[in-house]
């Protein structure tokens, strides 16, 4: 209610400046011609510039407040509170303090309500209502304020055109930072939690270790466990490296039959189909491989006498690979097709077979960008999360067998810190130095497959 | 021109049954009493992508070992029946060839003949130099290799120097064989390209506006050098320039709009034209 | 020698004879090599066929469900409730609450496992013997929270008779289905075979029917009563998650697209923002995850399990895609159409909003959609901010806990109840596909239509 008040009082300010500004720039462009002159900028650009200026001391009085609102007011009714009562630790104040805000709203409590309670309720609703007039009253003045030395400052001369889009220009800009932003952010505070972490864990245990086991977290942080990476790494490049030998096979024929060999009404069935794949969420493939290809895998293995577990490896890694399939293939489809139709041309006029061309003139002059295709997919394989969940069978153990259950790096980060937000024990913050390995490998092969491709694109350019 | 061009093509887009029927038009001919005697001869050649016709009912013979030169405005098919001799067309999705084109008697495109081996016995150059991404040398042993033509690595290194010096290239490159040939020059990169068809041991070359991307000093170059070639093989050039053609072939054939308009000896197309179209052509009245 | 051998007739013919040899082995490998390529396109098609068969088949049954048609009686005898509290003038809204809730604790005390155990003889054919236990094996352990809920709807209804359609329970589900084994020893069955014979006889009499389960799509999840289980929380929690990213990443994503594109001087900045941007693309959803549990949960204080939290670090997430897609639109926009603006005398900002970003909002709108699509199906993250909690209720808002589609099929999945879950699971995942590729097919459509006005 107050929120839908402040915002509609806001817009009414808003639209007022507009007009206020539009209305004197009209008039005096009216009064310059009769002298001939012009204005600079055209009246809406005056209108809109006099409201960003009403928009900014507004705006900053009113996030004061929304920022600062909560925790003076609690600071008010613990105050008001009789000291047994602001005595109290933890949750019964909070609701103590929740039965006098309830009260105050008029809702009203369960069951007897204290004197205190009452006087304080009462109190506190007057001093909401006054802060609320206050803050609106002073966001307005302000506002108002601020309209008219901006509506003083409009001449003919004043560029405001220049001036609004210089604003738009900044606003663009600050846009363009969040992207800058999230990328500092999830460094620092991967960085900052796994400082914590190395507190309680030396730094070459964990990145040399080769034991994993972290214990629980409910024994205390007595029981610190061991944490050694080298299990998660070892399942975490099986499993990436089965993918790979599924994907890149089967990827890369399928692009090079697409752009080199299918008549056109093949290519234009065929690719949306093996699209579809890419567009499936992983979790829908971990329960393929969960429900489809483990048991089928278990049963050939029965089958041929090999002992190979549901939850494996083996699945996990198969089923990523399927995943990876479309990747692969579109990723070398758009690079084959790159390549000058001149080299193709010039190599089958010298009599050479389509596949002898594809594999002696084509695919060593796509070769850089296929290998960036593939180390792009190699770090999608690293950092997939639910296909290993569910089917790598979670056994954090160093095996050198794949149809034994493994665990990977991300399946760990999902079983430390599910649930957890308080990140205390060493138990949820390796999460987060697993994190930043993975970050730290997957960054590394992403720009070293960017640089790739960048220098392929150049080349063909 | 580009509106004649649009209505005409429309104009060919007629059921291929109508224009086997003939739609009466004759190629003018000169015989040329000097000419060496016939290996490859097309007869009646017709192209079509998908629907539309690029070509018609075209017939000609080319000499051995001497040059013969493809001229006309572009668009009028000379590219698309030089890509028919050796089959290049079968690489594009939709085309399709009929009548007959025949090597020492042979029909290209009868079911029995091996493209492959048709295409190392017919090469081609590109209009832009197309050297592979590898070295000099590879470039050039490609073709023997592919074919398995060198029975000892001596054999291959022999085939590529022969090759090369007969491009006229060896003396440029015979210090960095090793090099990646899409480092050279314009010119020579195409030299390169001409080296590696002949290090297949072609008995036709054919060349398809090979200067069209070269400066003029490259040209003239490219230029003795087909005139050295037709020594031992028989070449044909598609070109643009009616200078090239007038300084490097013996004979010539002017297109139009799918239609072989007039052939014969090119001293005599040169010089006295004996159809409007060809005279407009080269006087420069359309092109 | 060469030289014969390149030019000579003789050498000719030497040639020929060596590339004949070899033709044979060469077509031989270019069949190889082409079927090798036709097999992995067969592999590839059979992949999304076989995955789509086994989410189809496995999920199309679990649309219907087993239904006991029967009578309700609301029997006094059993539902030993006061009449329902009345406001009373001056009483506040708490204490009426208070009252009002006590009385429905009274309800919920009454004994409702009789009434539904009543209703359920009441469908059995006469002379057949059950006990207790037995028939409420029968219907869904959520049905009589339903008839109390109905009843605290409309007390009034104490001493009617209601005819009533009852969920079977999840057990008579799988039977009836066979998604159990039939052949299955009885200690391995979830049901006495007093009650599978039931089932199979009321199946017949027609007392049981098949309906189509629309529960799926309104209730919310559920342990104790699995067969009533349903989507309409992971729903309304995933649609604020993806108004969440609409209201964000759109306009962030396009406005950076825009400066990066169109104002930004191309300096190393420039070029570092570029890099970052598509480094982001490729940064795994699970670290999205970690930064969202340590900033938006650990400093910022937002709650666990919301879809607030979700919204924005899926926000995050989609965010390289929107600016990629936007950058390349824009990029495709002609020069001859920019210099046509700057000619007519606007400025750079004028000819961008004016000129340019109407031409580049099919591309824009598409790569929204797809993004957004995309996001929907986006799990890992979810899974380290809390959202696979279970929560049986429908959020009201984006700030209270909440599970999401793809974290309910998580959940789903793992529940100890497979033969029933397996179904349950898929169904939910037809869901999902079929609003992605809804969405994906508006985003084709959409692109299409407006291409064609231009």
């Amino acid at each position: 209610m107050g929120n839908l008040v402040i915002a509609a009082a806001l817009l009414l300010l808003l639209g007022f400046a507009y007009q206020q500004g539009f209305a004197r720039s009209l008039s005096l462009a009216a009064e310059a011609r009769k002298e001939g002159r012009r204005l600079h900028s055209r009246p809406r650009y005056h209108g809109t510039l006099v409201a960003i200026w009403v928009l900014l001391p507004t705006l900053l009085v009113l996030g004061l407040w929304a920022l600062l609102e909560t925790s003076a007011l609690r600071a008010l009714i613990v105050g008001m509170l009789p000291p047994e009562v602001a005595g109290l630790e933890g949750r019964q104040l909070d609701s103590a303090i929740a039965r006098i805000r309830a009260l105050a709203s008029g809702y009203g409590v369960a069951g007897e309500v204290a004197d205190y309670e009452q006087a304080a309720a009462e109190h506190l609703s007057l001093i909401q209502n006054l802060a609320f007039l206050l803050v609106l009253a002073a966001a307005a003045g302000l506002g108002l304020l601020a309209l008219f030395a901006a509506k003083r400052r409009i001449s003919l001369a004043l560029r405001a055109r220049d001036h609004v889009e210089k604003a738009v220009r900044i606003l663009l800009m600050l846009c363009s930072a969040v992207a800058i932003l999230t990328t500092a952010g999830i460094v620092l505070s991967l960085f900052n939690e796994s400082i914590r972490f190395f507190s309680f864990v030396n730094p070459i245990d964990f990145f040399f270790g080769e034991i994993w086991n972290p214990g629980f977290a409910t024994t205390g942080s007595a029981a610190i466990g061991r944490y050694g990476l080298l299990p998660l790494l070892w399942g975490t490049v099986m499993v990436a490296v089965i993918a790979m030998l599924v994907a890149l096979p089967v990827g890369l024929m399928t692009a090079i039959y697409l752009s080199q060999y299918a008549p056109h009404k093949v290519r234009t069935v065929v690719k949306p189909v093996i699209e579809i794949l890419a567009g499936i969420p992983t979790i829908v493939y971990g329960f393929f491989a969960l429900v489809t290809v483990g048991p089928f895998l278990s049963a050939l293995g029965a089958a041929i006498g090999l002992d190979i577990r549901s939850t494996s490896a083996l699945t996990a890694g198969m089923v990523m690979g399927i995943m990876l399939i479309p990747f692969i293939s579109s990723l070398s489809d758009d690079i084959l097709r790159q390549v000058p139709l001149a080299l193709r041309d010039g190599s089958l006029g010298l009599g050479a077979t389509q596949s002898e061309t594809i594999r002696r003139v084509l695919l060593p002059a796509a070769l850089p960008g296929i290998v960036g295709a593939f180390l792009l997919a190699v770090s999608r394989a690293i950092g997939e999360t639910m296909i290993v969940v569910m089917a790598a069978g979670n056994s954090p153990v160093l095996r050198l067998n794949p149809a034994e259950p493994v665990s990977t790096v991300t399946v760990t980060i999902v079983n430390q810190l599910t649930g957890d937000s308080d990140f205390a024990g060493p138990q949820s913050l390796v999460g987060f130095a697993l994190g930043l390995t993975l970050f730290a490998i997957t960054l590394l092969l992403n720009i070293l497959a960017l640089f790739i491709v960048r220098r392929f694109r150049e080349q063909y350019d | 021109m580009t509106s004649l061009f649009r209505s005409s093509l429309q104009g060919v887009a007629a059921p291929p049954t109508a224009l086997e029927a003939g739609d009466g038009y004759q190629t003018v001919r000169t015989p040329d009493p000097k000419a060496k005697p016939t290996r490859l001869s097309a007869h009646d050649v017709c192209v079509f992508y998908g629907d539309k016709q690029a070509l018609e009912n075209v017939s000609i013979d080319i000499p051995e070992r001497s040059v013969s030169a493809l001229i006309g405005p572009s668009g009028c098919g000379k590219s698309t029946f030089l890509r028919c001799l050796n089959r290049m067309n079968d690489t594009i999705e939709g085309a399709r060839v009929t009548g007959e084109i025949t090597l020492d008697g042979e029909n290209l495109y009868s079911p029995q003949v091996d493209v492959v081996e048709l295409r190392a016995r017919i090469g081609m150059v590109f209009q832009k130099p197309n050297p592979f991404p590898k070295s000099i040398f590879e470039n050039v042993a490609y073709g023997p290799k592919i074919h398995g033509l060198a029975r000892s690595k001596s054999e291959l290194e022999e085939i590529v120097v022969t090759s090369l010096k007969r491009a006229g290239l060896f003396e440029e490159v015979k210090d960095r064989l090793h090099a990646p040939g899409t480092g050279l020059s314009g010119g020579q990169q195409q030299r390169l390209c001409i080296a590696r068809a002949i290090a297949v041991g072609p008995e036709v070359i054919l060349m398809d506006e090979p200067c069209s991307a070269l400066d003029p000093i490259a040209t003239s170059i490219i230029e003795e050098l087909i005139d050295e070639l037709r020594e031992n093989y028989t070449i044909i050039i598609v070109t643009h320039s009616m200078q090239q053609a007038a300084r490097v072939s013996q004979k010539t054939a002017f297109f139009h709009l799918g239609k072989l308009i007039e052939e014969g000896p090119t001293e005599r197309i040169f010089t006295n034209p004996r159809d409007k179209k060809t005279q407009d052509y080269i006087t420069g009245r359309i092109g | 020698m060469t030289d014969s051998f390149t030019v000579s007739s003789s050498g000719a013919e030497r040639r020929r004879a060596r590339i004949r040899a070899g033709l044979g082995r060469r077509h031989l490998f270019e069949r190889i090599f082409r079927g090798l390529g036709v097999l992995a396109i067969l592999i590839a098609l059979a992949l999304v066929g076989s995955l789509f068969w086994m989410v189809i088949s496995k999920g199309y049954p679990a649309f219907t469900q087993a239904n006991l048609e029967t009578e309700v009686y609301f029997d006094p005898d059993i539902i030993k409730v006061d009449p329902p509290p009345q406001q009373q003038p001056g009483q506040s809204a708490a204490d009426f609450r208070a009252q009002r809730l006590a009385w429905q604790r009274q309800v919920t005390m009454s004994n409702w496992n009789r009434v539904v155990e009543q209703a359920v003889r009441a469908a059995v054919p006469p002379g057949l013997e059950i006990t207790a236990r037995e028939a409420t094996a029968l219907v869904d352990a959520g049905e009589r929270h339903r008839l109390r809920d109905i009843f605290v709807e409309n007390p009034g209804l104490l001493g009617e008779r209601l005819p009533f359609t009852m969920l079977a329970s999840a057990d008579v589900d799988n039977w009836l289905k066979g998604t159990i084994d039939r052949d299955l020893p009885d200690e391995r069955q979830q049901l006495s075979p007093a009650t599978r014979a039931l089932a199979d006889q009321l199946l017949e009499s027609g007392a049981i029917q098949f309906k189509f389960a629309w529960h799926i799509f309104t209730n919310v999840d559920s342990r104790s009563a699995p067969a009533s289980a349903g989507l309409a929380g992971g729903l309304v929690g995933s649609l604020y998650m993806m108004l969440v990213v609409v209201l964000l990443a759109v306009p962030i994503g396009v406005a950076s697209a825009i400066y990066l594109e169109e104002f930004a001087p191309k300096n190393r900045l420039t070029d570092l923002i570029e890099v970052n941007i598509n480094n982001l693309a490729a940064v795994p959803s699970i670290v999205f995850g970690l930064f969202g549990a340590a900033v938006f949960i650990k400093y910022i204080g937002l709650p666990l399990s919301a879809p607030i939290v979700g919204g924005l670090v899926l926000t995050l997430m989609t965010l390289p895609t929107i600016i990629i897609a936007t950058r390349s639109s824009l990029r495709a926009v002609p020069p001859s159409l920019r210099q046509a603006a700057l000619g007519l005398g606007a400025s750079r900002t004028q000819m961008v909003f004016h000129h340019v970003l109407p031409v580049t909002l099919p591309g824009i709108l598409t790569a929204t959609i797809i993004g957004v699509a995309q996001a929907l199906g986006e799990t890992a993250p979810l899974l380290l901010i809390g959202m696979n909690a279970f929560v049986a209720a429908v959020p009201g808002t984006p700030f209270d806990q909440s599970t999401a589609l793809p974290a309910q099929i998580y959940l789903w999945q793992g529940n100890e109840n497979r033969n029933f879950f397996e179904a349950r699971t898929s169904a939910a995942i037809m869901v999902l596909l079929t609003l992605m590729i809804t969405m994906n097919a508006i985003a084709v459509l959409l692109r299409q239509r407006l291409e064609r006005l231009k």
